[in-house]
């Protein structure tokens, strides 16, 4: 049944969650840890466990995919509610900073995944030599 | 025969916004394909038309919350609000190579770092820069640029007045709103390709939803990847903003 999946996935939500709530405290972060990202590592993990025991049917996993398809709407959903009107007015300070770190992470982002790709230059070469 | 239909609206929100983003998407979808050639991804236009009705709700209402402080459109404030945001975000993991986002960990927890400590900096230099002197307006505004609930989390935690809490925010839906619209034109530059960079991509870039959104309108197929990152973003950048960072901003100016 579909409401399987849907249920798989809004109890990996909350506990996951819940479990940010908690590692939150824990550090006395007041605020949630990591809840989504954890909500996301359980819902792999039972999807891997599930798959391995064969209990994962084709209507399960389209009880999942739907919330997953609906992403990119819930996004601009979400787009529409943002605070534009203060951004655009967010005075000197605001603005130069947002603008100075996206650009300083931009390159930062590049670097590092420039190396990704000398990575498997490097992988391409050992494996050449250890052909040859 | 309006009033009715705005009443209908109205109590049937949460079903009037799917209709209505439906129509953004089908828009979007067809500027993308004729104006741009497909070059633009329909989902960046779509992102772009939802910031712009966002601007527009801010002018009318005078609210915070852009369209969805509009009467009519409070059901986008449902939709695209932090429930149906991450329950949706973490639906996606179901398509994550457990494999892939195993071997980049490490990377993604560095990025994470890198990405807390450097917009921090960055933030409180210029703060600093702008006559911001002391500690706590420092480290209020550098955890703004963190991300847009790091800011006034940390505000609130050192004690910052309101207006300093309203600056810090505004540096992070700023940096959120840049992350979104600027990601899909710098992809190549960011070398966002694979899982891996997507990884990079989410420590280092911060904020949910510019994340989210910027590769949203990129690649749908590296939203997990980016997403189970930053979703860690905001919780590092509360439990370093006012302990570590706060303290060793103090030791810096006093």
């Amino acid at each position: 049944m579909i409401i399987y999946g849907t249920a798989l996935l809004a109890a990996c939500h909350l506990v996951g969650i819940y479990l940010g709530d908690l590692l939150g405290k824990l550090l006395g972060a007041k605020s949630n840890v990591g809840g989504v990202g954890i909500a996301m590592l359980l819902l792999i993990f039972c999807r891997l466990w599930l798959h391995n025991k064969g209990h994962l049917k084709h209507e399960t996993e389209l009880g999942i995919g739907f919330w997953g398809a609906m992403y990119i709407p819930v996004v601009v959903a979400m787009a529409a509610q943002q605070n534009v009107v203060a951004a655009l007015k967010g005075g000197q300070v605001a603005v130069l900073a947002a603008f100075a770190v996206v650009a300083l992470n931009a390159c930062i982002i590049s670097v590092i995944n420039k190396m990704e790709v000398h990575e498997d230059v490097d992988n391409v070469k050992n494996v050449a030599t250890h052909q040859a | 025969m309006m009033e009715m239909l705005e009443k209908l609206m109205i109590s049937n929100a949460l079903v009037f916004a799917f209709a209505f983003v439906g129509i953004i998407m089908l828009l979007s979808t067809q500027l993308a394909k004729r104006l741009t050639n497909g070059r633009v991804h329909a989902s960046a236009i779509a992102i772009l038309i939802g910031l712009g009705l966002a601007y527009w709700g801010g002018t009318q209402t005078g609210g915070k919350m852009g369209l969805a402080d509009v009467k009519l459109f409070g059901g986008i404030g449902l939709m695209g609000g932090a429930m149906f945001r991450d329950f949706a975000i973490v639906a996606t993991a179901f398509e994550v190579h457990a494999e892939e986002a195993r071997k980049a960990g490490l990377i993604g927890a560095i990025a994470l770092f890198i990405g807390t400590v450097v917009p921090f900096i960055v933030g409180a230099s210029i703060a600093w820069s702008f006559g911001y002197r002391d500690a706590i307006a420092m480290t209020t505004i550098g955890a703004g640029a963190v991300t847009y609930i790091v800011g006034p989390v940390t505000g609130a935690a050192i004690g910052a007045s309101s207006d300093l809490m309203a600056l810090s925010i505004t540096t992070g839906v700023i940096k959120a709103i840049i992350v979104m619209v600027s990601t899909p034109a710098l992809a190549k530059f960011l070398r966002l390709k694979t899982p891996r960079s997507a990884m990079v991509f989410g420590g280092l870039a911060g904020t949910v939803s510019g994340v989210s959104a910027g590769l949203a309108a990129t690649d749908r197929k590296l939203v997990p990847y980016g997403a189970l990152v930053a979703t860690f973003h905001t919780g590092l950048g509360c439990l370093m903003g006012p302990s570590v960072l706060f303290f060793a901003t103090k030791a810096l100016v006093g």
